[in-house]
This record gives structure tokens, sequence and C-alpha cells, in this order.
């Protein structure tokens, strides 16, 4: 039996004004959803939406606690935060989120002992989607996850992104068409001011 | 050690460890103004307190708490909490001065309050000091993964629809807390300089947030004993030591190589 754990029933995103088309979708437990669309489709602002950092202007946006679940969430943003200068290892990372439980892929727990203000953009950026898929989240939403990967790093996003993904529902947003068939198990179109269509 | 020493050296100890322990926190959080606002809020709060004929230990705190009250309130609204900290500073600044001049206090007193009293903490200021590190002992350890997430990951509290406002507030008036003592015994910029210096120096050498904080606290605390020493020895005011000590130290730390790995 399936369990939804979101639902986006024609939803306009936006934030002083709609940036978004209606737009209706759903995603459950095990699922990779990719959500695919050109530049200013609101691709982004339509996560945003789902975290609260973006307002729901019309439609409704229907989480897990709305059914009754208590659903954790992890959101790997398109630019995610890094300090310039701080004291902060790659396990201080997993251990303020709570990501300690999984052991990560070889390639990154070599540099856990780093300050993330060492690493490169690259392996930033592979550390921060470790972060939101190793705890205990039900729902992840991942904003260009490939951003700064070079190809061997896009390989091991896609392995992070499939590793145990039958515990979670995951939402992801790309520009890599290639990506999101290689790890998507259903692809929804995004077109500015169009409604959704599923391709 | 004399008695008469050794009360204003176990009152300052425990306020060295405080601050040195909020100063990385402070620094992740781009937050670091907000010391040297919340002290200049504390000094003048500290001064109009012995105006009304009440001890500083409660004037300062007064003032620091209405400080970072209004900081919580204004600070998420305007988005600009640096031009919020000056404003607490020019406020703070003139607030004291004028308070020195219309007072029988008097320019005297004003000074004594910027450039630290620590050879006059009495066993007052020894309970209050010793009573905020339990309290950040407590709170601390509980607070920093929590500081730590809201930093990196700021969004993680409106996704998972976690209230956070009532820890960030706590936060914040831990902070105005020790800030108001550490400027009623240390000074102001003695406070400010524990907060900012010993953090900066941990932000560059150190490879994870435990160590950061250790080397905080072993810079805070080294610098505090020598800046004792020194000032008793060479009868000099303890605050401006203190900055003179804390100053040098980061200046040698930032000579040597930073650690990046």
């Amino acid at each position: 039996m399936t369990e939804r754990l979101l639902e986006l029933v024609e939803v306009v995103a936006g934030y002083d004004r709609p940036l978004t088309a209606p737009c209706s979708l759903s995603l459950d437990r095990g699922e990779v959803l990719g959500l695919y669309g050109d530049n200013g489709a609101g691709k982004s602002t339509l996560l945003n939406s789902i975290v609260g950092s973006a307002r729901v202007l019309a439609g409704q946006v229907i989480r897990g606690p709305e059914r009754g679940q208590a659903l954790g969430l992890r959101h790997l943003p398109q630019r995610p935060v890094r300090p310039a200068e701080a004291p902060l290892s790659g396990h201080d990372l997993l251990r303020c989120m709570a990501a300690q439980a999984l052991t990560p892929p070889p390639r990154l727990a070599d540099r856990l002992d780093r300050r993330i203000d060492a690493l490169s953009g690259g392996e930033y950026q592979l550390l921060c989607l470790w972060t939101c898929l190793a705890g205990d989240a039900d729902l992840v939403l991942l904003d260009e996850p490939t951003n700064n990967l070079d190809p061997a790093h896009v390989d091991l996003a896609a392995e992070e992104i499939l590793a145990e993904r039958q515990r979670r529902g995951t939402l992801l947003v790309s520009h890599d068409p290639a990506f999101l068939e290689r790890v998507c198990t259903r692809v929804v179109a995004i077109r500015p001011r169009n409604v959704a269509a599923a391709v | 050690m004399d008695d008469l020493f050794l009360i204003p050296f176990l009152a300052g100890l425990p306020l060295v460890l405080v601050l040195a322990w909020l100063g990385p926190l402070l620094r992740l959080r781009d937050e670091w103004l907000a010391t040297l606002g919340l002290a200049h809020l504390a000094g003048a709060g500290g001064l109009a307190g012995l105006a009304a004929g009440l001890p500083t230990v409660l004037g300062a705190p007064l003032a620091a708490l209405a400080g970072a009250g209004l900081k919580f309130r204004l600070a998420p609204r305007a988005g600009q909490g640096n031009s919020l900290y000056a404003a607490m500073i020019l406020l703070g600044w003139t607030a004291t001065l004028l308070i020195a001049a219309n007072t029988p206090l008097g320019d005297a007193l004003a000074h004594a309050l910027v450039d630290g009293q620590l050879y006059f903490a009495g066993r007052g200021e020894l309970a209050v000091a010793w009573g905020l590190l339990v309290l950040a002992g407590v709170v601390l350890p509980w607070l920093t993964p929590r500081l730590l997430r809201a930093s990196l990951f700021p969004q993680f509290e409106t996704a998972n629809r976690l209230p956070a406002w009532h820890w960030h507030l706590g936060f914040d008036l831990l902070v105005a807390l020790a800030v108001a003592v550490g400027t009623a015994t240390l000074g102001l910029m003695g406070t400010f300089a524990l907060v900012f210096l010993p953090a900066w120096v941990a932000f560059r050498r150190a490879g994870n947030w435990r160590r950061g904080t250790l080397v905080s606290l072993g810079l805070g605390l080294a610098c505090y004993v020598a800046a004792f020493v020194l000032a008793l020895a060479l009868d000099q005011p303890f605050g401006p030591v203190l900055v003179a000590v804390l100053g040098g130290a980061a200046i040698l730390a930032a000579r040597v190589p930073a650690r990046r790995g």
C-alpha cells in the first residue's frame, strides 16, 4: 500500500506576486519525483512554498501533519549556506542535523574531518546532499543537487539519492534531463503560467 | 592570594569562560557587534541604576535585557541586525555620558564602568558570576546544535513547523545577561574583547566546532590570568590591560598560518 507524503492541489506559489502556474502533484514514500522546467518556471519557488519560505497564493499544500503523520522534512536549497570562515567540520554538519546514522560513501567519508570552508564547491554540495539524505526525514526536497558537481561527483550524488530511497519520498528539481532520467521514478514538467503536465 | 584580590579574580573567572564560550556562537550568527551594543546599554543602565540607588549588577542586566528584547522584536522585521546594534551603541554611549554629566555620580563613575570595576567585585558579584556560569553550562550544550543548525540550514525550523522563537530568545537573553554582568564587572571593552577576539582566533585556527570552543575558552582564560597579574604588578586599570593582552594574543595567532583542513 502506498503512503502519500505530499500533495499539491492547484498550487500557485510566489512572494509578493505569483511566480508559478497552478501545479498539482503528489509524492508517495519510495518515490523520487523530478521537477523539470525552464529558468523562471518557478521550480525553486514551488519547493520553497512547501518549505514555507515562499507563499502559497492559491491552492493547497497537503503534507504529512495534515494527514495525521509527523513527517520530518529536509531541504537542500539551490545555494546551501556556507560560512566564509568557521571552525566547522563535515562531522559538525552531520551532527547538528542528526544525520550520522548511515555510513557515508567512502569519497565523502574521507573529507568529513576537514573544515567545510576548505572543501571544494562540489565536495560541499555532496556533503549537504548527504546531510539531507542520511537523517530520518520522510520527505526530502532537493533543489538542483548537481550544482557544482563534476561527472564523477554527479555519479556519487545519484548513488546517494538512490540509496535507501524506499524509506522516504524525494522531490528533486534539476535542469539536467539525463540526471532526472537516471534517479527519478517520475518526472513532472513545470511550464511558466501553464498547468504542470506529466512527462 | 590575598582575599582582597582573590574574590575579584574568582568573580571574573566564570565571566571570562561564559563570554569566551558565547563568542564563537555570536560570530557564527554574525552578531558579535550585538555584544558592543548590549554592553553600551548595560553601561548606561548600570549608571542609571546607581543614580536611582540600585547596584550595577542589577541596573546593567535590566538595560541589557531590554536591549535583547528590542533586538528580538525589531531585528527580524528590519532584517538589518547590525544597524540596530549600531543604534544601541550610540544610544548607550549618549545615555552614559549624559547621566554622568547630570548626576552627582560624575565622570569618574562612568569611566569606572567603561574601564571595569573588577577589583571592587565582592561576594555579590562572585555569586552572580558563578550562577551565570552554571546557567550557561546547562543551557549552551542544549542550544549549540540548534544554533549551528539554524545558521547552516536556516529553513529547517520553518520547513518542519517547529517553534524556534523561544530558544532564539533564550540565547539573546543569555547573551544580554552575560554581557551586562561582564560590563559591570570586567568593563565595557573588556567584555566586548572577550567575546570578539578569542572567537576570531578560534575561527582561524580550529579544525572543528569543539576545538574552536576550546581554543576560545583557553585563550580567554590565559589572557585573563595574564592581564590580572600584569594589571596588579604594573598598577594599571584592569580593563585596558585585558584588551591589550587579548589583542596581542590575537595578533600573534593571526601571524601563524590558519588551519584549513
